[in-house]
């Protein structure tokens, strides 16, 4: 876990924005099953940090914050920290780079994508760190939404239907700190095929434009 | 062919407005207190008439699971869990709902809950839904404010809260008591079975858990009558249902269609037809990572339903459609999604936990052709060994791939490993090495 890791802070405290997400999430489970709140406020502390020193990652020490929060044992929180794939126990970089290469984007290119992330960032192995700092890059499995594959996720944004040109464009778009919108990188609709839809045509704002048919 | 006026999910590319006025404009939230009014007995068997089959993957008459749920309550309070943790390969139908069509699962959540005597539903979506979640969390907001849900909803005399919870990134959340435990604050590990959950199921009390598109679906069913529904489809195999088509086609899209469609159909109408053309197609897993995949010759005729697919052999499941033309490397495509099992096992029963690893090891060697011929089975033999061993269905999931590739396609196995041989140039045996 986190103990070993240089920049690890050595006390955490929620912040005021964190304490009012923390409030509302709480309202949402039964009196006496707040431990349902574990996974939403290691996302709070998760932010926080994001926040704060602009690595969206979870130190020991604040699963320990939400281990008193929360009324666990520590132990618990840092075996469900630890279980979940989405909570950083290290710092990570200010564009976490998560490429899905899960066989529905393998078919479509996804070896492509993590090459041109590779020649981009000079990262080579998986969970590294640019030397920059700029840039985190992971593997991940299947993000659903394969019929834009491939698909790599940039913090908690997907960017859909690339290839090594567009994989490109996007990174160096994230170096010059200005994020395209996510989505289709090709342009389409959603999950529309390429050219626009052919069903739901007839489809307007109402329910009653297909019933001339 | 399903016309447009059939489709349920008229938001599916999101093309108008998701939000509430877009939804009304849309047919819904219209006339839900007069559904509630009907009373649970009513919307049930409605439900059953329907023949709606769950869309999660297992294919259970929604309606029948309905009715597990106590009639009268012993004091605990029941549940209603709406699966959105969208993770098995090839599917992102849930995903096109949460973000365009929010509102369906929203009144299906209400309309769901009074069925089966809750109060109270959880939405638990996958984590890395997170633009989505904001729209459905969005959607929520905008219903508690119209007096759509919470106390008196719809004016309807019931109180009703509907939470969402998002999960954080394991494939495992979405077998349902592995959900329910992620839900509570553990690890997602599923729990045994019996109890179900209709009798124990979150926080100890009745609970049932529904797909997204299960629930999405009932305010429709219930608007338009179940005759509406069940005409749809195949005797058994009712209604419509979104399909995923992804892979090697010329236009992958998620597109809305009747259940009993052929899968040759599917793809060429809705999907720009195969890279290359038709003839140029090799296999296609048909709904999702999990179910063994079908060579070309069944594809050419087998129908898009639950049991056209079971009688070949392989399943529905989520209607998932992973096309693969000819110039795929077919063992590296299983081999790959055998790294994703031994990846997402949550490492509980010994089967799965060392079986997704020795299984992902050996096809890592077939994709190389360093194997032996007589090891394709002794892999056959330890899929079965995983197999139905296991508490929760992630053990079968990671054999049938594997199975269903040796099925159709040992011939390619064994050319790899006789490949591998010639370039080697030493017919020496490569024993002994298990799985390494």
């Amino acid at each position: 876990m986190s103990a070993d890791v240089a920049e690890a802070p050595t006390s955490f405290a929620f912040d005021a924005e964190s304490e009012d997400e923390i409030a509302r999430i709480l309202a949402k489970y039964p009196p006496g099953r707040q431990a349902s709140g574990v996974l939403p406020l290691l996302y709070v502390v998760q932010r926080q940090m994001r926040r704060q020193t602009g690595s969206a990652w979870v130190p020991r020490v604040a699963m320990d914050t939400v281990a008193a929060r929360l009324g666990m044992a520590p132990i618990r929180v840092y075996e469900v920290a630890t279980f979940y794939f989405m909570f950083n126990t290290q710092p990570v970089g200010k564009w976490h780079l998560q490429v899905c290469t899960t066989t529905p984007c393998w078919l479509r290119g996804s070896d492509e994508v993590v090459a041109a992330c590779r020649k981009a960032t000079g990262i080579h192995g998986w969970g590294e760190t640019s030397e920059d700092g700029l840039f985190t890059m992971i593997e991940v499995e299947c993000l659903g939404a394969c019929v834009n594959a491939p698909i790599l996720q940039v913090n908690d944004d997907f960017y859909e239907d690339l290839d090594a040109e567009r994989t490109t464009a996007l990174l160096e778009a994230l170096r010059r700190d200005a994020p395209p919108k996510p989505g289709s990188m090709s342009g389409r609709l959603n999950s529309a095929p390429e050219g626009g839809p052919t069903t739901l045509t007839e489809v307007g704002g109402t329910m009653d434009a297909g019933a001339a048919e | 062919m399903l016309h447009d006026r059939d489709r349920i999910f008229t938001n599916l590319y999101g093309a108008h407005d998701w939000r509430l006025a877009g939804a009304r404009a849309r047919g819904d939230w219209d006339g839900t207190a007069a559904i509630l009014a009907r009373g649970r007995e009513a919307i049930i068997e409605d439900m059953k008439a329907s023949g709606l089959r769950g869309r999660g993957g297992a294919g259970f008459p929604t309606g029948m699971k309905w009715s597990f749920m106590p009639k009268q309550s012993d004091g605990r309070p029941a549940y209603l869990v709406i699966n959105a943790d969208e993770s098995e390969p090839g599917t992102c139908k849930d995903r096109d709902i949460m973000r365009h069509d929010p509102h369906k699962l929203v009144e299906g959540a209400l309309i769901a809950s009074f069925a089966m005597g809750a109060h109270a539903s959880y939405i638990y979506i996958r984590g890395e839904f997170y633009n989505e979640h904001l729209n459905l969390q969005a959607a929520i907001d905008e219903a508690y404010e119209a007096g759509l849900i919470g106390r008196n909803a719809c004016g309807s005399g019931w109180d009703f809260d509907l939470y969402l919870h998002r999960g954080a990134g394991a494939y495992i959340c979405g077998e349902e008591t592995a959900l329910l435990e992620s839900l509570e604050g553990k690890k997602g590990m599923p729990r045994m079975k019996p109890p179900f959950p209709a009798a124990v199921g979150l926080y100890g009390c009745p609970t049932t858990v529904n797909n997204v598109e299960s629930i999405a679906v009932a305010p429709t069913i219930l608007r338009r009558g179940p005759a509406w529904f069940s005409a749809l489809g195949r005797p058994k195999n009712a209604g419509t249902k979104i399909f995923c088509i992804s892979g090697h086609v010329n236009k992958p899209c998620n597109v809305e269609e009747e259940l009993g469609i052929p899968l040759r159909e599917l793809i060429e109408r809705y999907a720009g037809g195969v890279r290359g053309g038709w003839d140029n197609l090799l296999a296609v897993i048909p709904g999702g990572s999990s179910v063994p995949l079908l060579p070309k010759d069944i594809c050419d005729t087998v129908l898009m339903d639950f049991d056209s697919l079971r009688d070949v052999k392989s399943g529905l499941g989520t209607a998932a459609v992973i096309v693969m033309d000819k110039s795929t490397d077919v063992i590296r495509a299983i081999a790959r999604l055998a790294k994703f099992y031994k990846h997402e096992s949550c490492g509980q029963c010994t089967p799965c936990r060392e079986g997704t690893g020795w299984m992902m090891r050996v096809m890592n060697r077939m994709v190389e052709g360093r194997a032996e011929p007589e090891e394709i089975d002794v892999l056959e033999q330890v899929t079965r060994q995983v197999e139905g061993h296991t508490i929760c269905a992630l053990g079968d999931a990671a054999a049938w791939p594997i199975q269903g590739l040796i099925r159709h396609f040992r011939p390619v196995i064994e050319a790899r490993i006789a490949e591998y041989k010639r370039r080697a140039g030493d017919p020496r045996p490569t024993y002994p090495m298990a799985a390494e």
